[in-house]
């Protein structure tokens, strides 16, 4: 199952017989435990690893990272306020974190007024918030285990014995 | 007199020089005819020898090569192959290659006979007769080493076996039970027995057993090791010899003259390999195993017939359906599909009516070249 995954994670399109005959599996089977993973959630979707920079129709984009300082709730802890925050389309990713502050949000944004108007006018005036910083990000290297800049390619002869 | 030495002019220039010329200046060809791994060394170990070189490491190191390096290997041996050497059994050299040519050196007298499996590596056989010796090549219809097939080979000038496991370009293994039986050919004639391992962590079928582990013969046996495949070094050129420190004493004469000491960065380098290389080297190896899954896979459903390769990173299966020889296959393959596999006759006996393909390349070209592969063997059937 986990050698599946990590296959799939690096080339969400190979294909099931090619999957089964790099790890000695049947077909039949290495479909079945792709269809239970998607059924119960382990998969959640395939998507595309895009680099932004090279977009042809790119929109310019705003990307900030926000420490949020919050009073957890009684019996609820985080995850209350967390919903709070999470559920509004803006939030492109939220942890909670361990240290100086406790939730980290991932927000984007068209322009750095949108952004900020956002953190100023629905994440801070939330009952549960305490503070909240602000980090714009001025520029990707790596995503994911992926760099996003080209490498260079690895030269071989064409034949060495 | 003639103007250079004998047994180097010897030497026959290599028959299928003209095919590896074509192949190396060909150009977008999907190459299956390396011999090295397609994966950078890894960053950890890259940066690591930046530290080295920051600390101003440049100089001469003793031609053991330097202590810790030594004493990691030692450790790195018996831990993950059941050896048992120490560090003044180890030999730091500039790659497995330098580490065979004074092997030979070392042990051979003129006349002195090697036994050599075959198909193989095509350095031994050179550097066997460089240095006054005689192969006698063995094989068997599998390709598998058999010790039945090498102790028939064995006569009273025999002075050395040498083994190379898993094999380039079969892939295939020696097993224990093969290995034992060997040790005790060995023991019973009082030869040699020197074992190219440098594939020995790419082993997908079973352990690998290593010479090293054969009890009571430490002072008839050699291996050769280095770090160019498992651990995606192969341009820093380093390598190891563990033998009896009575041998090593001996071939250090040769390492200290003709090389001094191997490069002190490369040392460096792999010492990090060994310290903290392993789980990434780990890595690597499964997706050797993944894509070493799939050819075999794929070259038997196009009607190339091969055995499971139980190690490194190649296959070699017969294109006798196809009625070419080796190299007409290979170069017919490069003009009209253009993939590079090398021909198997120049792995020596044996090695004719196959071909070594090494899958050590990103598995979309891979499933590319087995549809060209397939296309064209379609095409010469027409």
């Amino acid at each position: 199952m986990h050698e599946i995954v990590e296959l799939l994670q690096k080339d969400a399109r190979l294909s099931p017989e090619d999957i089964a005959s790099m790890l000695n599996k049947s077909v039949d089977e290495v479909k079945r435990l792709i269809r239970e993973m998607e059924e119960n959630g382990t998969i959640i979707k395939y998507c595309a690893v895009i680099n932004e920079e090279k977009l042809e129709t790119k929109k310019e984009k705003v990307v900030a990272f926000i420490e949020i300082q919050v009073t957890p709730e009684r019996e609820k802890g985080f995850d209350a306020i967390a919903e709070r925050i999470y559920q509004f389309p803006q939030v492109r990713s939220l942890y909670l974190m361990s240290g100086r502050y406790d939730l980290l949000a991932v927000v984007e944004g068209e322009t750095l007024k949108e952004v900020a108007f956002f953190v100023s006018d629905k994440l801070a005036t939330l009952d549960n918030v305490k503070s909240t910083t602000t980090h714009f990000l001025l520029k990707k290297y790596k995503e994911n285990g992926t760099m996003l800049f080209q490498q260079p390619k690895l030269e071989r002869l064409n034949v060495t014995l | 007199m003639s103007r250079f030495n004998r047994r180097v002019e010897q030497i026959p220039p290599s028959g299928i020089r003209r095919f590896f010329d074509l192949v190396l200046d060909a150009k977008d060809i999907i190459s299956l005819g390396v011999g090295e791994p397609d994966f950078v060394t890894p960053w950890q170990v890259r940066e690591q020898v930046f530290y080295a070189l920051e600390q101003g490491r440049t100089s001469y190191t003793s031609n053991w090569g330097i202590t810790e390096l030594r004493q990691e290997t030692a450790t790195y041996l018996n831990t993950r192959f059941g050896t048992r050497f120490d560090r003044d059994e180890i030999l730091i050299t500039v790659g497995v290659s330098e580490g065979i040519d004074l092997v030979l050196r070392t042990i051979l007298n003129e006349g002195d006979e090697l036994i050599l499996p075959e198909p193989t590596y095509v350095c031994y056989r050179p550097l066997t007769e460089l240095a006054g010796g005689v192969v006698r090549a063995v094989s068997t219809p599998s390709l598998k080493v058999t010790a039945d097939a090498i102790e028939r080979a064995v006569t009273p000038t025999t002075k050395a076996i040498l083994l190379s496991y898993p094999c380039n370009p079969t892939g295939y293994t020696i097993d224990k039970t093969e290995i034992l039986k060997i040790g005790e050919i060995v023991r019973k004639k009082g030869i040699w027995l020197i074992s190219d391992e440098i594939y020995a962590e790419l082993t997908y079928e079973g352990e690998h057993f290593s010479v090293g582990a054969l009890p009571g013969l430490k002072e008839q046996v050699i291996v050769l090791n280095g770090f160019s495949k498992a651990f995606a070094m192969t341009g820093w050129r380093l390598g190891y010899i563990a033998a009896s420190r009575d041998f090593l004493t001996q071939a250090v004469k040769i390492h200290q003259y003709a090389a001094l000491c191997a490069p002190i960065m490369a040392q460096y380098g792999a010492l990090e390999s060994l310290r903290r290389g392993i789980a990434e080297m780990e890595e690597m190896k499964k997706s050797y195993w993944r894509r070493r899954n799939y050819m075999y896979d794929a070259l038997n459903s196009i009607g190339l017939s091969v055995a499971k390769p139980e190690g490194a990173f190649y296959i070699f299966p017969s294109i006798h359906s196809t009625g070419k020889t080796s190299e007409e296959f290979a170069v017919g393959l490069l003009e009209q599909e253009k993939v590079a596999v090398v021909p198997g006759d120049v792995f020596g006996m044996g090695g004719e009516g196959h071909v070594r393909i090494c899958y050590a390349t990103d598995f979309n070209l891979l499933k590319e070249s087995v549809r060209r592969i397939d296309r064209y063997i379609k095409a010469a059937k027409k």
